[in-house]
């Protein structure tokens, strides 16, 4: 839009060359490192599953914007949908069938955020919202974790089998079907009375670089990390959720680990199993549905993290990053009435200061 | 450390626009030859309009006086040319949007030709309200933009004891480098224009704060202050608005200017380096503000630099003097962050103009706004720790006075939310739009309360005349009643008597 001079607009007159359509590219950048690895790692199963989420996840939001007599593609390029999907897919198990990434996809866009009014008008994080809705519906599907198969291995399944087994489920057969991630490991085994001491001699080693069932986002624990650390230094996010939601996970399970090990497993293995890297960097950080102010989004973290681990060791699911997330996001517009910035001149409530000579 | 203090210490406000000052600020300042006509408005300041003293056809020479200050807030005008008043009054705006001004339009006879002026040898050996008086006379007022007159500054600072005088040489606002400029050239006068200042508000230290983008000016002003301990030169981040007084006395002092209180409050005043140049000449060489220098900048200017123009020199003229490469596709008048719109370039340059910015088609360009992301951006590079969204989304909704709650009034229209939007949402003018609003309604308030006394005064006054009425016609009632009845008795007394009368 150029105004000629007969349309004077008011100042200022100059603007960042940012976009909304950058900020989110930049994060996808962010987090295609860790992507890119979760595709090595559990093959052609996890690229379709990726490719189906993330066009499901747009065709909701085309829709819901037909449905509104909008412009479909220029919001499309703004590029939220496609984030939304792409952090729902690598949340999801890798080798999951095509109508969970589907009917995923369909719900994060549709229902997580069309309904609420659109960009910056909803109060959950859509892709969470998707993801317990796939988990309260398909509680099997989203527990069949994989072992990763990586790319190119003898064993991994190639082009064609690995479209099969996205759209029709994995054959009996392939090695890496039906185990357990560690976490869901450890909860069952609790449940079978074995203390943890004794399980998880045999459990899958969680690590860094990815060696034990999970996520794309879960396996790829250290890239996505180093992608956390990239949106801070490029100040797309700041250090406070991160900081606090893992503080928030790892400080309790420290100190009960530290009580009773055979009950409570320890901080490492709590801020590397399932979707905590993923969700202290790229979940709970999302703008729309955290708070607004430094200090907000400490308490904002330190609740999400809290929670997380609560539900862990307490709760039914052996998981609660998502779970966390959701009940925090309904606290935030509490959070941002109630933690506001002090303004310059005025102490924190918001009356005039003394004036000192 | 480096990738510590990315990530941890973040500024805690303003943004970093690209700051575009060089291809005007390093170019040796140039001289604007007389134009033949100028026309001074007489409200170029802030405070009452300054009343002619001239009359149409009168010769008159540079420095005299056209037309006087009107009240206590005011400036007086002067002649920024030598030559003839060709008329007085309203000059008609070639534009069928915009609006005209009252003016005293010259004609110059190219002569250039001063009135006789006083000179002071020794400024400090005056009385305080004498350098007052010379300033005022002067027509000085604040030239970073803020126009208010600079003599009632000073009594001011001088009624509340100011320790400090801060010297404004910030100029943060992208594109413009006259205070740059002023400081390069012109160090020795901004010195002796502050100690002088100094001197009529009875202060003690001068700091003089300069953004850390301008090492040229600070090394000038290091030169120009060394024989002056009081006088001390204080580099200051670059960061916009740091040139907002708010912003530079808390960088400069650690000390915050409570919200609806005055800096003087706080024990300091704030003049603009210009305006202690002003100053110095003023009361040095008793000569008034006739002249200023202007920088000329933006994409469609071919040689963009600082000029030294009389005041009322047209836009246009200082534009063509500069060359343009192509019809510019926005003009402004300051700075792109604060500065105002024009609509054309047949409006004169004023007292307060630091820059006219002529900008090419891609400067001009305003990306569409979108949807707010709820990024927090905005609210962290306000200076004034606001919360634009809220603001904004309130506003959006016709909440006003759920924006003002915000402390929408705290905002100092800087532009850093809008700046760093990336929704391109345009944040300052819904806040300007509120808070003229705002303040329509409260003055709307005013008047219906005054309206409301009026009309119980009224009420008040017709039932205490009803009642005034109604005692009068009583005690006419009353005392004709008594004059009846004492004749009635006098007629019944004078009966016996029979016949008499
Ligand atoms: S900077 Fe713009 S997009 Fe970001 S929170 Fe503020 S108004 Fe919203
Ligand atoms: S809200 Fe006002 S003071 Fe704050 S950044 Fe925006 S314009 Fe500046």
């Amino acid at each position: 839009m150029n105004h000629s001079m007969d349309t004077p607009v008011a100042a200022p007159h100059t603007t960042t060359t940012n976009s909304a359509g950058r900020v989110m590219a930049s994060v996808m950048a962010a987090l295609a490192p860790a992507t890119l690895f979760g595709f090595w790692l559990y093959g052609w199963p996890a690229v379709y599953l990726w490719l189906i989420t993330v066009s499901f996840a747009m065709l909701g939001e085309a829709f819901c914007l037909r449905l509104t007599g909008r412009q479909a593609i220029p919001v499309l390029f703004d590029g939220s949908a496609l984030l939304t999907g792409w952090l729902l897919a690598v949340s999801l198990p890798p080798w999951a069938p095509w109508w969970i990434g589907a009917f995923g996809g369909l719900f994060a866009t549709v229902l997580g955020k069309q309904v609420f009014g659109g960009l910056g008008q909803n109060l959950f994080n859509p892709a969470m919202v998707a993801r317990v809705a796939l988990l309260i519906s398909f509680p099997l599907q989203m527990t069949a974790w994989v072992a990763p198969l990586p790319l190119f291995s003898a064993a991994a399944p190639g082009l064609i089998d690995g479209l099969r087994i996205t759209l029709t489920g994995a054959p009996p057969g392939f090695d890496a079907v039906a185990s357990a991630s560690l976490l869901g490991f450890a909860k069952t085994e609790m449940s079978r009375g074995l203390d943890l001491l004794q399980s998880l001699a045999q459990a899958p080693v969680p690590g860094w670089y990815g060696s034990h069932p999970g996520s794309m986002g879960e396996t790829a624990a250290l890239l996505i990390a180093a992608g956390g650390a990239a949106m801070m230094m490029l100040r797309l996010i700041s250090w406070h959720i991160p900081f606090a939601m893992l503080a928030g996970i790892a400080v309790p399970a420290a100190i009960l680990h530290a009580v009773d090990p055979a009950r409570y497993l320890d901080a490492g293995t709590h801020l590397l199993s399932g979707g905590a890297m993923l969700g202290a960097f790229f979940i709970a950080t999302d703008y729309v549905t955290s708070p607004n102010t430094p200090r907000g989004q400490l308490i904002f973290g330190a609740g999400c993290g809290l929670l997380t681990w609560v539900i862990r060791t307490w709760a039914g699911y052996p998981e609660g990053v998502a779970f966390a997330v959701l009940l925090m996001n309904s606290l935030t517009p509490i959070i941002d009435s109630y933690v506001k910035p002090r303004i310059y001149g005025r102490d924190r409530k918001g009356v005039a200061l003394e004036p000192v000579k | 450390m480096g990738l510590f203090e990315r990530i941890f210490k973040e500024p805690r406000w303003g943004v970093h626009p690209d700051d575009h000052k060089r291809p005007a600020a390093d170019v040796p300042l140039r001289l604007l030859p007389p134009p033949a006509r100028v026309y001074m408005p007489l409200h170029q300041h802030v405070g009452g309009a300054a009343r002619p003293v001239v009359l149409a056809g009168q010769k008159v020479l540079k420095g005299q006086l056209l037309a006087e200050p009107q009240g206590n807030i005011s400036a007086p005008i002067h002649a920024p040319v030598s030559g003839t008043v060709a008329a007085i009054g309203e000059v008609t705006a070639p534009h069928p949007s915009g609006l005209g001004f009252a003016a005293i339009t010259l004609d110059s006879d190219f002569e250039d030709r001063w009135i006789d002026t006083a000179r002071v040898a020794d400024p400090f050996s005056l009385d305080p309200a004498e350098i007052v008086r010379l300033t005022a006379a002067a027509g000085v007022v604040g030239l970073g933009g803020a126009t208010f007159p600079a003599a009632v500054k000073f009594v001011l600072g001088k009624r509340l004891a100011v320790k400090s005088l801060i010297v404004n040489g910030g100029e943060c606002e992208p594109y413009l480098s006259s205070d740059d400029r002023i400081m390069r050239d012109h160090a020795g006068q901004v010195v002796d224009g502050a100690r002088i200042v100094m001197h009529a508000i009875g202060a003690i230290e001068a700091l003089v704060g300069i953004e850390d983008n301008k090492p040229e000016a600070i090394a000038a002003m290091r030169i120009a202050a060394a024989p002056f301990p009081e006088v001390k030169i204080m580099p200051v981040p670059a960061r916009y608005p740091m040139g907002s007084d708010k912003q530079l006395i808390q960088t400069l002092t650690g000390k915050e200017v409570p919200a609806d209180a005055r800096a003087a409050e706080v024990g300091v005043l704030v003049h603009n380096v210009s305006t202690c140049a002003a100053v110095h000449t003023a009361v040095r060489l008793g000569r008034p503000l006739v002249e200023r220098i202007v920088t000329i900048n933006g994409g469609a200017v071919a040689k963009p630099g600082n000029i030294f123009a009389p005041l009322g020199t047209l836009v246009e003229e200082l534009l063509a003097f500069c060359g343009l490469k192509e019809t510019p596709s926005r003009l402004i008048l300051g700075g792109p962050m604060m500065g105002t719109p024009l609509l054309h370039g047949r409006i004169p340059l004023v007292k307060g103009a630091s820059g006219i910015l002529a900008f090419d088609a891609g400067e001009a360009l305003v990306p569409a706004a979108g949807p707010c992301i709820r990024c927090g951006g905005c609210t962290r590079a306000c200076p004034m720790g606001l919360l634009p969204l809220e603001m904004a989304a309130r506003i959006r909704t016709g909440d006003l006075d759920g924006a003002a709650g915000f402390h929408l009034t705290d905002c100092i229209a800087c532009g850093c939310c809008a700046y760093v939007c990336p929704a391109h949402i345009p944040l300052v003018q819904y806040f300007s739009h509120a808070k003229g609003e705002l303040s329509a309604r409260q003055r709307a308030r005013l008047r219906s309360d005054a309206a409301k006394r009026l009309a119980e005064a009224r009420i008040v006054r017709l039932e205490r005349e009803a009642k005034e009425k109604a005692e009068v016609a009583a005690r006419r009632k009353a005392e004709r009643k008594a004059a009846k009845a004492a004749a009635a008795a006098a007629a019944a007394a004078a009966q016996p008597e029979g016949e008499t009368v």
